[in-house]
């Protein structure tokens, strides 16, 4: 493991990918790699991409990575596709609209599925992105289908969250404001071409001019940027938003990387213990068997489930 | 109005079906149908027996009719094949163009009347031999074409000015055609003489084929360029044969092929006629090129369909009164998609079947495939076989002694009915989204064949759809055959002449003429007269190529499965 | 952590080609099998499927040829794979390719050859009896 780690900082290509594997398989190894990759993280800045299916997402992301290769900066994709719920298995496509960039040093891409990974996406992406972030590359670039808290939660681990749009698509707009707006830092609308942009547009303003109140206090009010992906228009203006972003986060929160931050620690400290919990406790009860005979004992009335409940759970916390 | 069942015949026939229900009940009772569910090779469910009742509206005038006259569901020309048989075409090119000019030599001794190009990948996608995209392409899938002097070589000997040439081309099909064109005016024939087609047709390779150079919107221009310059130059080239072949091929329903394919000719009319052209200068030279699949009768629908609909959209979307405007003249290909591997000499049959549904539905043109095809390029001998089996239907069969022989039957004119209706409801679905540009976009066509596809491939695997020899009488023994080799040194020899021939040349008229083709293109002029010079100059295909790349852009695969 | 290695393949359409309807219906057969599967698209080099391959750490590239370019495009992208380090990658090829090429391409390090008219489940399984997880680093 130790070998692995090395390589992986030195920027060994095989090494990235393995150890991307070893998380998203969930080897238990991985725990003590992540732990010695640590240190040589929080210097890339990571930037989520998300949006429904079909607004142009990896097109999107392909061009950005050629404007920022073309800046001479380094770029770690994570391309996050849905896992068939029927089968368990994946079709991770994003990659054919980034695949002209493969024979390049300064670009790795990795597909990814949603699968039901121990800990949920969450985890599993933010271990991804230190991983890249190790290799040293200046820029992640994260992409999901946003539709679940899942992927949400995946963008929230991004420095910069641009959300991607295209025009006539009225539910959209409804559910960033149900569910996305807040994470929301820079919106694109793709395929600014078509009919309906210009209503797009305002919709989008409107609902992000909502929040005046918070602009007023210094709050970062997100911009819109209209974009032709496809034809490299409006890719440069998304960019140069990022930009900005980049400098009001350092403005408003200082040297200290966003990563970093207290807010965020709690956050990404509170998802590993959860999920370490669960595995702990919830890994042993099945092991063992206690937990189907708990619910053998409900189900002949013999037990109620609180009761069960209790029963399986102080003992192992050792809280009593 | 001339409505073929008079009201009353339908309670004598009521009564008749009952009777006959209750005996098909018996029958069924003792012993079950043979199968759950009877359907084409589409899928689309057909009844047990079809009577005037499923085409109870039919009227005789204004749905089938007599051939030459609108609609033209019978054939577009009035004599069909009782003046001239159709064009027995068959597609060949192999290795350099001095091999392909002796298959061109074979076949025209053996009686047939038109040629028909194959390319190599390189050349399909405006790659010389020598760039490092074409390693271990050249030559493969058919003949490469780097320079003038390839053309040249390609069509030595040839009389080029009386027999027709089909170029199945697209991406760089207007640098193909300057060249043959250049290779006809260095030999002293004039451009308004020659006669042919070029395939030209992008819109299905975005949607199917995928040989792909520059981005649909750019691609459409130029292929306006070209017929505007067919119009003008070269009156008897067909400018492009609007293609559903590669469609069906990719895995699209009968239905599917019919649609996109017609959508695809909408397209490229209307960029024409917002070009300024008058629809009837140029719209009677769009030919069309269908498949022939091995579901008999909804082939034969699909034919007659295409040729109602094209004559409706041409008459009432484009007010097209040329009646040449209306007319859809076809080539049709047998499916290749439908040969197997398995137990080869089965194929002759299969295409046979095949090239049979395409007459019948009164196609202008045919190329029947050869029994090898499914395993590599096909020798002389097994296209041989194919185009004989194309005689035999002409000369033996006697299908071809009346016009239109299924006009009438209840099931061909109710299947025709049904395939037009279904398909105006696709074509409609794709005028909603904005045409067929806007449909590439959103992928429509292209998810739409992927999930045909992949349904029509677990169907068979699922045994609920018989593939002789490969799901079911499968046999054991492997029947060997004889399989055509593609010299390996070719590409070797071929990189040398290209070499040799793009030292030769003079450099600066090259120069000069590239930079007018790049002015035509960004500036908007028409492409074709500097197309034409830079070739006259030798300028490789890619050279070309690399100008429209440059000034248009580089389209890439999407990617949709 | 469950620590169940799951197998990732990559379908890939090297060369020049454009008949991507088989690669595409493999594509899927493989999901719906539970495989993870990166597809590359058309018109890919045997170099740029191998950088793909290593990047996405696959256990299995499965290309595709229908248009006779197959004795080049399939050894040489077992080739590079070599040079990489990267060979225990399986590799097999499907498409059009001649029953008398087959033998080379086996020798050439092509694990296996689908020719046409394979069933779907012949190839899916085939995935489950010869392919393993990649060794460890």
């Amino acid at each position: 493991m130790n070998d692995l780690v090395e390589n992986v900082v030195k920027g060994d290509i095989r090494a990235v990918a393995r150890l991307i594997r070893d998380i998203d398989d969930g080897i238990p190894g991985v725990r003590e790699a992540l732990k010695a990759l640590y240190p040589h993280t929080g210097k890339a800045y990571v930037l989520g991409i998300t949006g429904s299916p079909g607004v142009g997402k990896s097109t999107l992301v392909d061009q950005m990575v050629s404007h920022l290769r073309r800046k001479e900066k380094t770029v770690g994709v994570l391309a996050v596709d849905p896992t068939s719920p029927f089968s368990g298995g994946a079709i991770l496509g994003d990659r054919v609209r980034m695949q002209r960039h493969s024979l390049d040093e300064g670009v790795f891409i990795r597909s990814m599925a949603t699968r039901g990974h121990f800990g949920g996406l969450t985890q599993s992406t933010r271990s991804a992105i230190d991983v890249l972030d190790a290799m040293g590359k200046d820029y992640i670039i994260v992409e999901t289908v946003g539709v679940g808290q899942d992927e949400v939660d995946v963008v929230k681990s991004a420095h910069t969250t641009v959300i991607v749009v295209i025009p006539g698509m009225g539910d959209d707009i409804q559910a960033i404001k149900a569910g996305i707006l807040e994470v929301g830092d820079i919106f694109v609308i793709n395929k600014a071409d078509r009919e309906g942009s210009d209503k797009t547009l305002s919709d989008l303003r409107l609902m992000i001019d909502m929040d005046q109140k918070k602009y007023e206090d210094g709050g970062w009010k997100p911009p819109i940027v209209k974009a032709q992906a496809v034809f490299d228009k409006g890719v440069e203006e998304v960019l140069e938003e990022v930009e900005k972003h980049r400098a009001y986060l350092l403005e408003t929160q200082g040297e200290i990387d966003f990563r970093r931050s207290p807010k965020r620690v709690r956050e990404e400290l509170m998802d590993l213990v959860k999920n370490r919990v669960i595995e702990e406790v919830l890994g042993k009860l099945t092991e063992t068997g206690d937990f189907d005979a708990a619910v053998e004992a409900i189900a002949r009335g013999e037990k109620d489930p609180y009761s069960a409940c209790d029963e399986l759970v102080l003992p192992r916390l050792e809280i009593h | 109005m001339s409505g073929l069942f008079d009201k009353k015949i339908f309670d004598d026939l009521r009564a008749s079906r009952e009777k006959w229900e209750q005996e098909l009940k018996k029958a069924f009772d003792a012993r079950p149908e043979r199968l759950e569910r009877f359907a084409t090779v589409s899928d689309q469910e057909i009844e047990r027996i079809y009577t005037p009742e499923q085409v109870r509206e039919l009227d005789f005038q204004r749905d089938i009719g007599f051939p030459g006259q609108f609609p033209f569901t019978r054939g577009c020309q009035p004599s069909m094949y009782r003046g001239r048989l159709w064009t027995m075409r068959m597609f060949a090119g192999l290795g350099t163009a001095k091999d392909t000019n002796e298959r061109f030599h074979h076949l025209v001794k053996a009686g047939q009347t038109g040629l028909s190009t194959a390319f190599d990948m390189p050349t399909l996608m405006g790659y010389d031999s020598d760039s490092p995209k074409a390693r271990g392409e050249c030559g493969k899938c058919g003949v490469a074409i780097d320079t003038l002097v390839d053309m040249e070589d390609l069509f030595e000997g040839l009389p080029i000015d009386r027999i027709t040439t089909s170029m199945t081309i697209n991406p760089p099909a207007s640098v193909i055609w300057a060249m043959y064109i250049a290779v006809a005016e260095n030999r002293g024939i004039d451009r308004r003489i020659i006669g042919g087609t070029i395939q030209n047709d992008m819109l299905k390779e975005f949607i199917a084929q995928k040989t792909f150079m520059c981005p649909p919107e750019p691609s459409v221009r130029v292929i306006t360029d070209t017929v505007e310059f067919g119009t003008r130059e070269v009156p008897r080239w067909n400018t492009i044969s609007i293609s559903g072949y590669h469609i069906r091929e990719a895995g699209s329903t009968a239905v599917q092929e019919l649609a996109f394919t017609l959508a695809d000719g909408i397209a490229y009319t209307q960029a024409a006629v917002d070009r300024g052209l008058d629809v009837d200068d140029f719209a009677p030279r769009f030919s069309f090129f269908f498949n022939s699949h091995l579901d008999f009768f909804e082939e034969i629908a699909k034919f007659r369909a295409a040729r109602r609909m094209w004559a409706k959209i041409m008459k009432e979307r484009f007010s097209a009164k040329n009646p040449r405007s209306w007319w859809l003249r076809f080539h049709t290909q047998t499916a290749g998609c439908s040969l197997t591997a398995q137990q080869p000499y089965n194929n002759v049959v299969r295409t046979a079947l095949e090239a049979l549904a395409a007459v019948l539905g009164g196609t202008q043109s045919l190329h029947t495939n050869s029994l090898d095809e499914v395993l590599a390029i096909p020798t002389e001998e097994a296209a041989t076989i194919a185009l004989r089996t194309q005689q035999i239907i002409a000369e033996e069969s006697g299908v071809g002694n009346t016009i239109d022989p299924l006009g009438g039957s209840f099931f061909v004119e109710a299947l025709t009915n049904r395939m037009e209706e279904e398909a105006f409801e696709i074509i409609h679905k794709i005028d909603d989204m904005g045409g067929m540009l806007a449909a590439i976009e959103r992928h429509y066509p292209q998810q739409e064949i992927a999930d045909a596809a992949y349904h029509y491939q677990r169907q068979i695997d699922e045994g609920k759809r018989t593939v002789v020899g490969v799901n079911k009488y499968v046999t054991e023994e492997e029947i060997p055959v004889e399989v055509l080799e593609i010299d390996e040194e070719l590409e070797k020899i071929q990189i040398e002449k290209t070499n040799r021939i793009k030292n030769e040349r003079d450099q600066v008229r090259v120069r000069e003429c590239l930079e007018q083709v790049g002015g035509a293109c960004s500036g908007g002029g028409n492409v074709m007269e500097p197309v034409i010079a830079a070739v006259k100059a030798h300028a490789t295909l890619q050279e070309v190529c690399d100008v429209y790349r440059r000034v248009f852009g580089e389209y890439r695969d999407p990617g949709i499965y | 952590m469950t620590g169940k290695r799951r197998i990732r393949i990559m379908v890939a359409k090297p060369g020049l080609d454009g008949h991507d309807r088989g690669a595409r219906i493999i594509a899927r057969a493989y999901r719906d099998a539970g495989y993870e599967v990166v597809y590359t698209g058309l018109h890919q080099t045997p170099e740029e499927i191998v950088e793909a391959a290593i990047q996405e750490d696959v256990d299995m590239i499965g290309l595709s040829s229908l248009a006779g370019a197959h004795n080049y495009l399939f050894p040489r992208t077992v080739e590079l794979l070599k040079e990489k380090g990267a060979d225990d990658i399986v590799v097999c090829g499907g498409g059009i390719i001649p029953d008398e090429d087959i033998p080379t391409l086996k020798a050439a390090g092509i694990r296996e050859i689908f020719t046409p008219g394979t069933p779907l489940d012949v190839i899916v399984k085939w995935v489950a009896d010869n392919v393993e997880p990649r060794g460890e680093y």
